[in-house]
């Protein structure tokens, strides 16, 4: 066993890669010789070139249209959005360009775009959403959302193995998280199958990306206090996984959708409206949802705080659920 | 590709424009679609100066970028009458079709989609050194798209092999250059990313294809991407139903003096390739291929509507 953090895990899944498949390369803003404003990239241009861990200028659209060219060709392009507001000038490409290509022309289009999603260190209302919400309506682009190192590198895997565009979503807080893991990189797992990060008997919380060890640690919480919650990873959120959701929620009959991002036209709203449509006969509580506000994330920490679901507000809902 | 091609393929892609207008207007074909009548000579004059392993990328305006490739018109029409022959099984329409194999790498729904797109070929083309150069088609309207000039920016920095060929046909839509573009003259944004750059009259089939020529070699050579500009003057209607109120009373029969094809044609006899008797046998054939496409795609079964979830991934 070692320990690493999710980012180290991260790095050396994309540097296999790299060095497995001549045809994989990474492009994005700063990710050379900076190594990306998060780190992820750090040392491998020193191993693999510029050519192939490629600076671009700041032209989001450009650079995901180019990749998305170069993938329909047969390259294997993995860019990297600095901040994933950012992925907004590049929605033209991703919408109209990756996600129809295989479905009208029957051209495959292995594209993955990583990006660091999500608030917690304060950069303000533009360094700091979770826009899966802006793709998730959008058929033909698969969408990752790990939890955990593990997954990171396993899923990461599965998307350099297949031929779909990816988003894939790096929470800013699990980057410096540590974990326990065997030696070497974890095996590719499938997408379209949830974790049970934590099982329980009595409520069921939903979550995905960094709202995952919030959950597990409200369930921990709550254990304390007699409240066995199952905690559900859903790890990728197209295909998203409803059976294992659906399980879990016929043997608890509550549940609670963690989300972060604003509550309206979330993808909490998503996931509550699946489990109803296949498992409302076994709720002996009405679906809850738990996300920000319906505002801009400020950037000031209490603020900020004050918005984002957190253990101490999960817990909080899941016993006004328990209390139904 | 030699001349006598070149003007086979010109008259197919008038043939077949016409007959989209036609079938429009009987109601045999729905959706929309926007045909290129008069911007022939563009379209064949770079067909004929690309190598097989070359790619193009094209616009909404992309049948006669396609069938100046060689494209099946039967498959063509099919795809316009929404049947499982046509090149996107009916899933794409007019606007979006691709014939990998062909090199053809779409026409594109998004004025100016295609242009990073075709950067992306060439760069998979650099990166694996396959030889092959991107030729981009894009009209004046996608010049002002933001992703053309970012896409300048970056394929001139990286040195990619791809050629920007805007096809200026004088308007956006019902927008005339003039009034869309600070500066008329797309070649010129050329200079501001220090790229190769040069133009050539777009209704001049001979010279579209020297000057495309002249690009593709350079782009080639290792020596980075060209903006080249063709001008020319769309005959037609923007799609279905523009009446044309924007233009001047004279301004199209003034047009109709210069088109391609009668300009290729003068060439013809004057070179003496082809006679009076010669070219009127070849516009009849011509009418013959796009009757015989149209055949093909009204006599073809409908697509599976069982099918249609079907291929959203890979």
């Amino acid at each position: 066993m070692r320990t690493v953090t999710y980012t180290q895990l991260l790095r050396e899944t994309l540097g296999a890669a790299l060095r497995r498949d001549p045809r994989v390369f990474l492009m994005g803003e700063d990710i050379g010789v900076y190594g990306g404003a998060f780190g992820v990239t750090r040392g491998l241009v020193k191993e693999f070139g510029t050519e192939r861990v490629r600076d671009t200028p700041i032209s989001e659209q450009a650079l995901v249209g180019t990749a998305i060219g170069a993938a329909a060709a047969g390259s294997r392009p993995v860019v990297e959005i600095m901040f994933m507001d950012f992925i907004t000038l590049a929605v033209d490409q991703l919408v109209n360009m990756a996600a129809k290509l295989h479905y009208i022309y029957g051209v495959p289009c292995p594209l993955i775009v990583r990006t660091p999603n999500g608030g917690g260190r304060g950069y303000g209302a533009t360094h700091s959403q979770s826009l899966e919400r802006l793709f998730a309506g959008v058929p033909g682009i698969q969408i990752a959302a790990p939890a955990t190192a593990l997954d990171a590198s396993a899923l990461l895997q599965t998307a350099l193995l297949g031929s779909n565009p990816v988003l894939f979503l790096e929470h800013k807080l699990l980057y410096p998280m540590r974990w326990e893991v065997p030696e070497g990189l974890p095996a590719p797992q499938p997408f379209g199958k949830a974790r049970i990060a934590r099982e329980g008997s009595q409520v069921t919380i939903v979550a995905w990306s960094g709202m995952v060890p919030q959950a597990e640690r409200a369930a921990g919480a709550l254990a304390a206090e007699g409240i066995h919650a199952e905690v559900i990873d859903l790890r990728t959120l197209a295909p998203l996984d409803t059976g294992t959701v659906v399980a879990s929620v016929r043997k608890t009959g509550r549940v609670l959708v963690v989300e972060e991002g604003p509550r309206t036209g979330g993808f909490a709203a998503e996931v509550a409206c699946r489990v109803f449509e296949a498992a409302y006969d076994c709720l002996d509580a009405p679906i809850r949802r738990l996300a920000c506000p319906d505002c801009p994330l400020p950037a000031a920490k209490m603020l900020e705080a004050s918005c984002i679901p957190n253990a101490e507000t999960i817990a909080r809902e899941v016993r006004e659920i328990m209390a139904k | 590709m030699d001349i006598l091609t070149c003007h086979e393929r010109m008259l197919t892609i008038r043939c077949f424009e016409e007959a989209v207008e036609r079938l429009f207007h009987e109601g045999r074909i729905g959706g929309t679609a926007h045909t290129c009548i008069g911007q022939e000579a563009v379209a064949v004059g770079a067909a004929a100066a690309l190598q097989p392993q070359d790619a193009i990328t094209s616009t909404h305006r992309g049948h006669g970028h396609f069938l100046a490739l060689g494209a099946d018109p039967g498959r063509l029409m099919a795809e316009l009458f929404g049947r499982a022959t046509g090149y996107s099984g009916g899933r794409g329409g007019s606007q979006m079709m691709m014939d990998t194999p062909r090199g053809f790498y779409g026409a594109n729904g998004i004025t100016g989609g295609s242009i990073p797109f075709a950067a992306g070929l060439a760069l998979d083309a650099k990166m694996r050194a396959t030889g092959r150069v991107a030729l981009c088609f894009f009209g004046d309207g996608a010049s002002n798209q933001g992703v053309f000039h970012e896409t300048l920016n970056l394929a001139t920095l990286w040195k990619l092999p791809v050629v920007f060929l805007c096809e200026n046909n004088g308007y956006a839509m019902s927008t005339a250059a003039k009034r869309g573009l600070s500066n008329p003259h797309v070649v010129e944004r050329a200079t501001a990313y220090g790229m190769a750059s040069a133009h050539a009259d777009g209704n001049d089939l001979l010279a579209v294809k020297q000057a495309v020529a002249d690009a593709l070699q350079h782009a080639r050579g290792g020596q980075g991407p060209v903006l080249l500009e063709c001008r020319t003057y769309r005959l037609s209607g923007h799609s279905r139903g523009d009446k044309r109120e924007y233009r001047h009373a004279n301004e199209e029969s003034e047009a109709w003096q210069r088109e391609p094809i009668r300009q290729l044609e003068a060439y013809l006899k004057a070179q003496k390739l082809a006679d009076d008797a010669a070219l009127s046998a070849r516009h009849d054939a011509a009418r013959v291929r796009i009757e015989a496409a149209i055949r093909f795609a009204e006599t073809s079964p409908l697509p599976d509507p069982a099918s249609v979830t079907e291929g959203v991934y890979a």
